[in-house]
């Protein structure tokens, strides 16, 4: 009996062909400039904030300054040095029990000007559910790490090896009910992005 | 019934109508909007056409790839001919792994292969997580839009929905309040579940990884939480390389709803490490809308929803008017191609105005063909096809087109109510006809000539 695989790879084989060709990608123009403050507008359109600081010190007096960081019961960071003191995201064993996370202060890879984006991986962290079932969550990324659009992005993502990443652009959100904006959907109420120049 | 039928029933509330049309015109300005802050916004649409067609030429190909790249990265893969075998497929899964309770992130396929009604019948409960499809599933509906599920809904009645369902105050319509209610009933769901079923928007061959796009962050939930992730998908959404996902991503957001990217844009690469990845792979009539010379294009659909946003005929008769899974122009053009008894009507609920063809970000000729497909579905019994015929007689002789027009004129004025009323004529329903001319253009011709052009 033909399997359903080789029976649908037979019929596709059997369409009409005409070797198509695949385009190449063109060069994009030069980086429109300003990319840290596109970023910031972007980021701010799409419901989030962006806070820069100079260094981890000041990264540290940022946080406290906010109400979701300051109110949070409960908080983990994975910022050596910064957003403590919090529990230890990797003793954590059953992931279940990270549903009342007040904060996560976590790493961003890099940024996107274009949509606001931040690029997140799940490399060296045990439980990739905390960018998504945190209360609030904020995310440091190095200032100069600014991208222009989404095709810079994706020539420096490294997507071959197994793992998960993620461009998270703002808090969750939704608009279902009458197209009314609405955030806090299902995950982060809230989300902050420090551009941190240190 | 047909789409007219339905239609008419939508608008016989003629205020809601247009709340529905007005709806739907502002996500398409919000498209536009978006649109012209992107410069390179034409060259994009013209790469993503020109990388579907590339890859729907050599899918098979790519689908042997991806699965390939997918398994070498720990995920398992699924083939299935059509939406029973894919039910199978599924629910074989989830019942080897003990599943009773499952969240679902949004998935048109799934709607497509009536998964929730199978998985429901063998005693799984399968929660639609996307808000606007929990709203309409928890009223018994069917999604009426595939990005906006519930935009058929008003405040008031999610707010009547909640209250017996989710035990919000009575008379609750604050879009805010309703949307927290939703949040916290749903968020014991995910912690709950066993099993997250997701859709995929793009799946790459080169890395055999996917990549699911939200607003909400429920299929990253359904994804992480618990320790099995089965995702859905055409065997039409591989592309070829990580780099056409900048492509598509761009355009994407854009359409769909106006804004630069959706919140989360999730890649998974294979299973995490304590969990498993299962992907579904499904034809369904894909392999044979690809072997159609004139119809394969419509397998390029990004599912992004702005041909309907756009679209007059789906502003002014709302998506349940369509009674399919994919309403609006590309479901016109997708559905009947998969059943033409059913669906036959569907490629006449068009105007032809093309306004489609100029928002979708892959270029598809929607309105052409739309056109096409009125010739092979058309009903031979229907009033309209009967009238064609007639009229086809009449104008193929020049005695009986001049003898026609007099009797027209003549019958429009002395018994206007007969010929120009809806139950004799299918063109004039909801429309008027304007008052017949006193004379026949070779009427005024002759005369014309007689005079020597004087007027």
């Amino acid at each position: 009996m033909t399997s359903s695989r080789d029976a649908i790879l037979a019929a596709l084989r059997r369409a009409p062909g005409g070797d198509v060709p695949l385009p190449d990608l063109v060069a994009r123009p030069a980086p429109r400039g300003a990319l840290a403050t596109r970023f910031a507008s972007a980021l701010e359109a799409a419901g989030g904030r962006c806070v820069r600081v100079a260094d981890s010190a000041a990264l540290e007096e940022a946080l406290a300054a906010l109400p979701a960081f300051a109110s949070a019961q409960r908080r983990c960071s994975l910022l050596p040095g910064s957003g403590g003191p919090g529990f230890a995201l990797d003793e954590v064993d059953d992931v279940h029990s990270l549903n009342d996370v007040g904060f996560a202060l976590l790493p961003g890879e890099f940024g996107v000007a274009e949509n606001g984006a931040v690029w997140v991986t799940d490399a060296g962290l045990r439980h990739r559910a905390i960018f998504h079932l945190a209360e609030h969550v904020g995310l440091v990324v190095p200032a100069g790490q600014i991208v222009d659009d989404l095709h810079a992005a994706y020539a420096r993502v490294e997507l071959a090896a197994r793992g998960f990443g993620c461009f998270i652009a703002g808090p969750s959100k939704t608009a279902d009910i009458e197209q009314a904006l609405v955030i806090g959907a299902h995950g982060p109420r809230s989300l902050t992005v420090f551009l941190r120049e240190g | 019934m047909t789409h007219p039928q339905r239609a008419a029933e939508f608008l016989r509330d003629p205020a809601r109508a247009a709340w529905h049309d007005g709806a739907l015109w502002f996500i398409r300005e919000k498209r536009d909007a978006a649109s012209l802050q992107v410069e390179e916004w034409e060259e994009l649409r013209a790469l993503a056409a020109a990388i579907k067609a590339h890859t729907l030429d050599g899918l098979a190909g790519y689908l042997e790839q991806f699965e390939r790249n997918a398994r070498a990265l720990g995920a398992a893969v699924h083939w299935a001919r059509d939406a029973r075998e894919h039910n199978e497929i599924v629910h074989g899964l989830l019942r080897e792994a003990g599943v009773t309770r499952v969240v679902k992130s949004k998935s048109m396929l799934t709607e497509e292969c009536g998964l929730n009604p199978f998985l429901a019948r063998h005693g799984i409960e399968v929660t639609d997580t996307d808000l606007g499809e929990r709203i309409v599933q928890l009223r018994g509906e069917p999604p009426s839009h595939i990005v906006l599920p519930a935009i058929h809904l008003k405040k008031e009645e999610v707010g009547e929905l909640f209250a017996e369902r989710l035990g919000t105050e009575p008379g609750l319509s604050d879009p805010t309040r309703l949307t927290e209610a939703a949040r916290h009933s749903l968020r014991e769901r995910f912690l709950a579940a066993q099993a997250g079923i997701t859709g995929v928007n793009f799946a790459v061959a080169e890395t055999g990884g996917i990549t699911v796009c939200t607003n909400e962050g429920n299929a990253d939930l359904g994804a992480s939480l618990p320790p099995l992730h089965i995702a859905c998908m055409g065997i039409e959404k591989v592309i070829p390389r990580v780099a056409d996902l900048g492509v598509f991503l761009r355009l994407l957001a854009r359409s769909a709803t106006g804004q630069a990217i959706t919140a989360y844009t999730s890649h998974f690469q294979g299973p995490r490490p304590d969990g498993a990845l299962h992907i579904v792979l499904v034809d369904n009539g894909r392999s044979t809308i690809a072997a159609d010379r004139t119809h394969a294009r419509s397998l390029a659909c990004i599912r992004c929803g702005a041909c309907m946003n756009t679209c007059p005929v789906y502003r002014r008769t709302g998506g349940y008017s369509y009674a399919a899974t994919i309403p609006g122009p590309i479901g016109s053009i997708l559905e009947p191609l998969r059943d033409p008894e059913r669906h036959g009507s569907l490629p006449f609920a068009c105007s032809l105005c093309g306004s489609c063809r100029d928002v979708c970000p892959v270029k598809i000729d929607l309105d052409d063909q739309l056109l096409a497909l009125r010739a092979t579905v058309a009903d031979p019994r229907s009033a309209k096809t009967r009238a064609m015929r007639g009229l086809a007689w009449v104008l193929s002789d020049p005695v009986r087109l001049e003898r026609a027009g007099a009797l027209g004129r003549s019958l429009l004025r002395l018994l206007p109510g007969v010929v120009a009323q809806g139950r004799f004529n299918a063109w004039a329903r909801n429309r008027d006809l304007p008052d017949p001319p006193p004379k026949s253009f070779r009427q005024l011709h002759a005369e014309r000539q007689r005079t020597g052009g004087a007027p």
